[in-house]
């Protein structure tokens, strides 16, 4: 592992002040599962890491009437056990209880989570070509192991899974982040964080290398009680997915759905709403035939690589299933 | 211009562990597993990985498991660290776990053993023991492989239960 410097400020005012004054390369360091994990293995070498993770500012949960607010620095297992998020997010809570293991989830932050990086195993490899690691040495991908990788969302230079979960979650709930720079605070939607690899494989979201995530505000919405996260592994537990939903309805008296929200997980180069899924279910009694359709409708323009295309029928069957518990929840 | 050899700054850490206070001058890229092993001689937390997904390397950060390999040693500044030498009955005897991992033949080599135990330890404290599929989700962060899953979830179904 190269060398670097390190500093712990005591407060987001110092963090931002450190950002400011930052030399080339520093990299705002919390849990470290990913970075520390990635510095391991010589695939990131920052110059100089700021430590956040236990600034006081950042933690915290708490439900207005409006909005659900978690702090950056929570750790993943204080959401899942969480007593307002388990039966009001359903979906959230259980997509930071699939992911990881408990170790891994106290140690994790939720802002740490969000811009975690992909699990290509040519990515985690620094003696591998690989365009996101070492732009134009090529990607391993295309001629090597390519079942983990992107459905939706590649192109011609990287077809890196995101491998998240949680951001599944908060995207079909339509959450935002809070940002502080030396260049002020803003406010971006969880649908414009993640950006696809496009021509530039290296940039996978849009914050700048000073800004700092302090929160994730996440709407309240009755389809927080009818939703559900599912999540298809190699094996029951601790594993990444192979194809992941969140999905939450809302269902009237008349058993109608009147709202809709999915999106999908593990199958994309970031994470992926799947708007014309959502609306085929919308104004219409929810049936198995409909679900099935929407999990047809959100893998319409797959592009399988050599060796995934079967996860294309295990995404729509994630999809389908994911709608039926949802549904079963919301009219509950 | 710094060699890999010269770290490019060093931190000054106090914390506990397993109880006794400890003051550390480190190079900020040292894991907590590699200052537990090399430098305080606690070889019971073991290295399966190095990369945070076997759990052999498990250890208690403030009451709460955590894997060393993981850890930054400089994020232990302040903290309480308890590894599996802490590990024994009120009067010096097995902890109960440990006499049911005994008891269930819940190793073969041993290596993810002192892992499993730290694991089991906070597992039982969380509460997450309500049955075998709750026991195995939340131990599915400590691999053996021997297998000796079948004991394992029975070791600490039994010490759940006292
Ligand atoms: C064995 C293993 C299994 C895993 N399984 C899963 C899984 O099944 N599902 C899943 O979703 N995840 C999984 N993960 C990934 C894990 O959830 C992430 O590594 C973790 O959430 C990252 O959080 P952290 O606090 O450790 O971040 P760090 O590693 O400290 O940081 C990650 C990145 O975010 C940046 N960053 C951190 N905090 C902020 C902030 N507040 N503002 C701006 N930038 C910030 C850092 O600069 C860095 O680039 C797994 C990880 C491991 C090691
Ligand atoms: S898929 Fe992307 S991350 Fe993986 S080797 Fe190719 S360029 Fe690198
Ligand atoms: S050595 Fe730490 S998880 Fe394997
Ligand atoms: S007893 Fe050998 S690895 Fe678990």
């Amino acid at each position: 592992m190269k060398p670097f410097a390190y500093t712990a400020p005591s407060s987001v005012d110092a963090v931002v002040e450190a950002l400011r004054v930052a030399q080339p390369g520093t990299k705002i360091l919390a849990g470290g599962t990913t970075l520390y994990d990635l510095m391991k293995l010589g695939v990131e070498a920052p110059s100089a890491v700021i430590d956040v993770h236990r600034l006081p500012e950042l933690t915290g949960i708490s439900v207005t009437d409006s909005e659900l607010v978690l702090g950056a620095g929570v750790r993943m297992a204080d959401v899942s056990d969480h007593p307002v998020i388990r039966p009001s997010y359903t979906a959230l809570a259980e997509s930071i209880w699939r992911a990881a293991s408990q170790q891994l989830r106290n140690m994790a932050t939720l802002g740490g989570n969000l811009l975690q990086r992909t699990r290509c195993g040519y990515f985690r490899d620094a003696d591998m070509p690989c365009n996101k690691r070492n732009p134009g040495s090529g990607c391993a991908a295309m001629e090597g192991v390519d079942r983990p990788h992107a459905l939706l969302g590649a192109s011609s230079l990287c077809s890196a899974t995101y491998a998240g979960d949680f951001a599944i979650a908060l995207l079909a709930f339509d959450a935002v982040v809070d940002v502080v720079g030396p260049r002020g605070e803003r406010s971006i939607p969880l649908a414009e964080l993640h950006v696809e690899p496009g021509e530039d494989p290296r940039r996978e979201h849009v914050l700048d290398v000073d800004e700092l995530i302090v929160r994730i505000r996440v709407p309240l919405t009755e389809a927080g009680r009818g939703s559900t996260y599912l999540k298809i592994r190699d094996r029951e537990s601790y594993a990444f997915a192979l194809a992941s939903a969140a999905v939450g309805l809302v269902i009237d008296g008349a058993g109608i759905v009147t709202e809709s929200r999915i999106a999908l997980g593990g199958v994309a180069t970031r994470p992926w709403r799947a708007v014309e899924a959502e609306q085929s279910l919308l104004g219409q009694p929810l049936t198995a035939a409909a679900a099935r359709r929407a999990g047809e409708i959100a893998f319409a323009a797959a592009r399988p690589g050599r060796t995934n295309e079967f996860r294309i029928e295990l995404g729509i069957r994630t999809v389908a299933d994911a709608v039926r518990t949802a549904g079963e929840r919301a009219v509950r | 211009m710094s060699t890999n050899d010269v770290p490019a700054t060093t931190v000054d850490v106090t914390c506990t562990v397993n109880g006794e206070p400890v003051q550390l001058r480190l190079d900020p890229r040292e894991s907590l597993l590699d200052v537990l092993r090399e430098r305080l001689a606690l070889t019971g937390t073991k290295k399966g990985c190095d990369q945070g997904h076997c759990g052999a390397c498990t250890v208690h950060l403030d009451g709460r498991r955590v894997v060393s390999c993981l850890t930054p040693a400089v994020q232990v500044d302040g903290l309480q660290v308890h590894t599996i030498e802490s590990v024994t009955g009120p009067d010096g005897e097995l902890h109960p776990l440990q006499q049911a991992f005994v008891d269930n033949d819940a190793l073969q080599c041993g290596y993810c053993t002192p892992g499993q135990i730290m694991s089991g330890l906070a597992c039982i404290a969380e509460g997450h023991t309500a049955d075998d599929d709750e026991i195995r989700e939340y131990l599915s962060g400590n691999v053996c492989r021997c297998g000796a899953y079948v004991g394992i979830v029975a070791a600490v179904r039994q010490a759940a239960q006292r």
